[in-house]
Parts: structure tokens; sequence; C-alpha cells
């Protein structure tokens, strides 16, 4: 699929999982996705490996756009991209954007065939300042 | 490895001259891991008791949990290059500490795996430490003053720049982790409460005091 992908990262498998959900319902199909969260032994938290295998997942040339909740799922997501490393790392953009209106609005934008920037400004512009 | 000992400190150990310099740098990169993990394992439980209080409570658990995996592997970190074996403890802290000590703590390896020598002397262990901070800095989006880790790394870094030996080092490092009990953090989890951060150790501070410690002691006491 040639459109820009999206992960959803959150503490929460529940929150991320049902994040999809929605994205799924209201944007369809059109766009590669992919959502992780929790600790990796059954808490809440973020896992660095589950978001670098969310990344592959949700794969395309196009980029990828992660959202993400809390702190800590910014800064794995961040460690997730220097750990894939370039020339993919170039491709990825976590987003400053609250992770459901995130997921859903930069998911609308990509599934019109929006480059990487343009999802991501798209996600950024739901964020205060 | 390195030595704090003398005037000579950071200078590679005497293997060098005996000419199996691996050899001993894999026999005292192995001890170092392995009292690193004795020192997190010893503490988990206040780690935690710190982390209850202004974070989420389970930053003992995951440093533990983290070190162990690197202990378990300790042989194979040791037989590689020291600035290898540095990034590979640093993936592997990434991997298994999970919360956000996992990139922190594992970015402080890799930056310093990045940046030393094969045989660093103390001003190239300074250097690398020094941008190793700016790493962990640059991944925490934070700085000196916002009661994490760095409020102790820092003050080390200094310490190391003005020559200080390992006994002072460690002083330093312990009191700076004292010293984040008044600050408002200003950073991560604890930073959702605001004034009432205030009062406690922030828990990176003080496993980073506690690692800081056991590394210095443990370089000063190998021969």
């Amino acid at each position: 699929m040639s459109n820009v992908g999206i992960v959803i990262v959150s503490h929460s498998p529940l929150v991320a999982e049902g994040t999809a959900d929605m994205v799924r319902q209201m944007v369809g199909d059109e766009v590669p996705l992919a959502w992780c969260g929790g600790n990796g032994h059954g808490g809440l938290g973020t896992n660095v490996e589950a978001i670098m295998g969310a990344i592959d997942k949700a794969w395309s040339e196009a980029g990828v756009a992660i959202l993400v909740d809390l702190g800590g799922a910014e800064t794995n997501s961040e460690m997730a991209v220097e750990m894939i490393g370039e020339p993919r790392s170039h491709k990825i953009i976590v987003c400053n954007a609250p992770i459901v209106e995130g997921a859903v609005m930069a998911a609308t934008e990509a599934s019109g065939g929006a480059s990487l920037r343009e999802v991501a400004a798209t996600a950024h512009e739901l964020s205060p300042s | 490895m390195l030595q704090l000992s003398n005037e000579r400190s950071f200078d590679t150990a005497g293997g060098m001259e005996t000419g199996n310099a691996g050899d001993m740098a894999a026999l005292n990169l192995a001890r170092l891991i392995a009292a690193a993990a004795d020192t997190i394992a010893a503490h988990a439980e206040e780690l935690t008791a710190l982390d209850q209080a202004i974070g989420d409570g389970d930053h003992g658990l995951n440093m533990k949990r983290g070190f162990e995996a690197v202990r378990a592997e300790a042989e194979a970190f040791s037989a590689k290059p020291l600035h290898d074996a540095l990034k590979a403890i640093g993936t592997k802290l990434v991997m298994t500490v999970g919360g956000a000590s996992g990139p922190l703590f594992g970015t402080l390896f890799l930056a310093l795996g990045k940046e030393i020598s094969a045989a660093p002397d103390r001003a190239n262990l300074t250097a690398a430490f020094g941008k190793a901070i700016e790493a962990v800095a640059a991944r925490g989006k934070s700085q000196v003053g916002q009661k994490t880790m760095l409020d102790v790394l820092q003050p080390v870094h200094d310490a190391l720049l003005q020559g200080k030996t390992a006994p002072e080092i460690a002083g330093i490092a312990d009191a700076a982790a004292e010293a984040t009990v008044p600050m408002k953090a200003l950073r991560g989890r604890a930073s959702f409460l605001g004034d009432r951060s205030i009062g406690h150790m922030d828990a990176g501070a003080r496993s980073t005091a506690l690692l800081v410690r056991t590394i210095v002691e443990t370089l000063e006491g190998q021969p």
C-alpha cells in the first residue's frame, strides 16, 4: 500500500486497540495500521520492541506516523525509531497530538494519499501551541 | 578497563603491558556488570518505594529486570571491544528495562559506546560521558534542575572534569541524588504531581547515584 501508515502506541493495550478500532471504522482499510500497548509483562507501559514490531507491521514506503499517549510512549517511540535506524528512520514521525483524535485525523489524511509531512501536520494541528 | 585510583587514573589497566589487554578488559567489565547488577538488585525495593511516592512504582523492578538481563550476557558482552560492549549493554537495557527508564539508561550506554575510545584515558572518558549526558537530555527532552537522573549525571561529569577522586565522585553522586528531594519535578510521570513532587527523592537520580558509586568503587578496587 502506498498510503502513509499509522502506528498507535498507548500505555494501555485496551486504549491502543480501541483507538485502532475507531480508525478502522471511521477511515477504513486504505491505511496500513498497527497498534501496541502495555509493558510486555502484563502491566501498563510501552515497550520499544513492540513499537518496532508495530512500525514493521504498518510499514509503507510513504512513511509511518506514530501517535502516542503519555510521555514514556513518546520517549520509547523515539528510541524505537532510532533503533530502526537509517534510512527508514527518516520516514517515521512521532506526532505531537492527542492519541485518539490524532490517529483518526492522521489516518483520514493518509487515506487520501497525503505525504508523511502532511499527515503529521494534520495531527499536530490538534495540539495546543 | 579504567582505573580511578591515582594520577594515572583512567589509564588502561596493567594488562596492556603484559600483552593480554583483551583478557583484562573482559575480566573487569564482567566484574563491573556483576557489581552493578548486585547493587540494583539489593536496592530494588528502595527504588520502587521512591517511585511509588511520585511515579508509577515500577522503577526498582524494571531496573532489576534490565540489569539481570545484562548480567545474563556479561560474558558475551565482555568479549567485545569496549565501545561495542557498551552499545550492547545499552541496547539490552532499552529492550528489557521498559518504562521511560529503558530508553534513558539505554541511551546513556549507547552514547558512551559511540564516543569512547578503545583504551580511554580520563580525558576521553570525561568527554564521552559529557556527550552521553547530552544524549540522555535530548532523549528525555529534559535539562538539569528538573528532578531527573540528569541532576546526578551532570555533577558527576563536573567532578570528572575537576579531577576528583573515586570516593569524592561517589559522595558527589549521593549528595546530588539527595539534592533532588526539594526539587519540583518538571519531566516524567512525577511532573503531573506538580508541587506534590517536592519532598521526595527522584528514583532515577537515586539509581544513577547507586550505579556511579558502584562503578567508581569497583574500578578503584581493581588491580
